[in-house]
């Protein structure tokens, strides 16, 4: 067998992109499907008409040194077993397309956490990087009255970002309490490098009130989101804005893996000491593995691109994943949710957004799997990416099975691969 | 704005700055009305990177297209508002 492995990487930020460099360099071939218009997935998204951050230039300019093929702004919709192989069904602009591979490796990255209260689905209630993410493409929140309200260590980094984009940033509020963000901040004194920048966010919005123990009670506007009220548990105080940054972390996207039927434990993908996850062939790095931030996701990319290749493991790059992995669980420590977050929604505030179903509708004693079929939740178009994360939270539902497609797509591009698949076997059975 | 492109928003022509996605066009522009709810409600980015669908928009007749991903062009015709 002197084939050429065909490997295929889902997801273009730093864990897709060091998977695909590693498999790549080994000897690989490697298609890289990405949503983005250019690699570099949340954290290294470059603003309109600038560069990416220096940290990701040095990768970049690594991965487009190999021959990897990158298929930019591109939903992958289903992934089908064909024989032994794997095919990828993709989408671009309403146009499908096929890719085969030998070996998958899925770096999906995660999504912000959104929780409902009274008030999130007004027009201006946006996530945390969500509106890091709308300002780097585009959108002018110069002058604008801001409030974060959400947790984890997105809040401050956005916080400086939108200020020194001309934001009015009235306050930033976490979570989590004073102990634990303190427990965290103290720990950084091992990283000089993180302890720098965080001292140096603070000094951008230097007059910006940042409370913790303090989170978002509702939000109430018209066309838009006009006031917040935050609170402590014990009294409240309502802001006037004209934006409201709400979200509460970050979940794994693991709806490839669960359409692969990998095993996912804790809302995370189950891997191995080679990143693979339980179903062979299939990787997992980055995000989707348990959140873990950026160096974490580059490690476990490097290996898991590699042990696609089939490259044997460095125990240089097992060393600093296990390092990493450390600093991600004091972090999921510190930022851990407090209950009333999860008794913000009203009886008549919405959960799923695509569906309108409000949190009156749903009897608790349900199943997720009872609720779609008596309300249409998370039957929607984000197919239950934000109502299913919610509700994980809120009454313990584990996430519901996958279906195809995984994102809307269009019917001519389901038929394509479903056409292909009623073709003779042209490699004969096995 | 002197090197701005024009895009079509329900039969209207915008000046938009080039290189910048669908929604900040409209953002940019106070147009909050992506799509309307179910119920009706009307709705507006949030995630801002194509995970929640509430952005989503007819874009040169294709339904469904999140406005967060897709880069504005010159003539570009974009639809708001429809109940999705």
């Amino acid at each position: 067998m002197s084939k050429t492995r065909q490997v295929v990487v889902i997801g273009g930020g730093p864990a897709g992109i060091a998977a695909a460099s590693a498999a790549a360099e080994s000897g690989a071939r490697v298609t890289m499907i990405d949503e983005g218009p250019a690699p570099g997935g949340q954290i290294w998204r470059p603003a309109v008409h600038s560069h990416p951050p220096l940290a990701a230039q040095r990768w970049i300019v690594r991965l487009n040194a190999t021959q990897a093929d990158v298929l930019r702004s591109t939903s992958v919709v289903d992934i089908e077993r064909r024989n032994d192989r794997f095919v990828v069904v993709a989408e671009s602009s309403g146009n499908g397309r096929e890719v085969v591979a030998d070996a998958i490796v899925l770096a999906t990255g995660a999504r912000e956490r959104f929780l409902p209260f009274p008030g999130w689905t007004l027009p201006n209630v946006v996530g945390v990087g969500g509106a890091q993410a709308l300002a780097k493409n585009g959108v002018s929140f110069r002058g604008k009255r801001i409030v974060i309200a959400g947790s984890g260590p997105l809040l401050l980094p956005v916080a400086a970002y939108l200020a020194r984009g001309g934001a009015k940033v009235l306050a930033v509020a976490e979570q989590a309490p004073l102990a634990n963000v303190a427990r965290f901040a103290a720990s950084l004194w091992r990283r000089p490098r993180t302890l720098a920048q965080a001292i140096g966010l603070r000094s951008a919005f230097a007059r910006t009130r940042f409370s913790t123990g303090t989170w978002v009670a509702g939000a109430r506007g018209d066309s838009t989101v006009k006031e917040v009220t935050l609170t402590d548990g014990r009294s409240t105080r309502t802001l006037a804005c004209d934006v409201l940054c709400a979200a509460f972390g970050l979940v794994p996207n693991t709806e490839l893996a669960r359409l692969l039927a990998c095993d996912v434990v804790g809302g995370a993908v189950r891997t191995d000491d080679a990143q693979m996850t339980t179903i062979a062939a299939v990787y997992c790095c980055g995000e989707p593995t348990g959140i873990g931030g950026v160096d974490l996701a580059l490690v476990e990319g490097e290996i898991a691109g590699f042990a696609a290749a089939g490259v044997g493991p460095s125990e240089h790059l097992a060393a600093r994943r296990a390092v990493h992995r450390r600093e991600a669980a004091s972090l999921e420590r510190a930022f851990a949710l407090r209950p009333e977050l999860l008794s913000l929604a009203g009886a008549e505030t919405i959960v799923c957004r695509c569906e309108d179903v409000r949190w009156g509708a749903i009897d608790q004693r349900w199943s997720a799997r009872q609720a779609k079929l008596y309300t249409r939740l998370g039957m929607g178009a984000c197919q239950g990416r934000v109502c299913g994360a919610a509700l994980e939270c809120l009454l313990g539902w584990p996430a519901d099975s996958v279906r195809v497609p995984t994102q809307p797509a269009r019917s001519r591009t389901l038929i394509g691969v479903s056409l292909a698949n009623h073709q003779p076997n042209e490699q004969g059975a096995s | 704005m002197s090197d701005a492109i024009e895009i079509v928003v329900n039969a209207k022509v915008l000046r938009v700055e080039p290189g910048v996605t669908v929604a900040s066009a409209l953002l940019n522009n106070d147009h909050h009305v992506f799509r309307r709810s179910t119920t009706g409600e009307v709705r507006a980015p949030v995630c801002g990177m194509g995970i929640c669908y509430e952005c989503r928009v007819t874009i040169n007749d294709v339904a469904h297209q999140r406005a967060c991903m897709v880069t504005v062009e010159h003539g570009m015709r974009v639809d708001t508002g429809s109940a999705a």
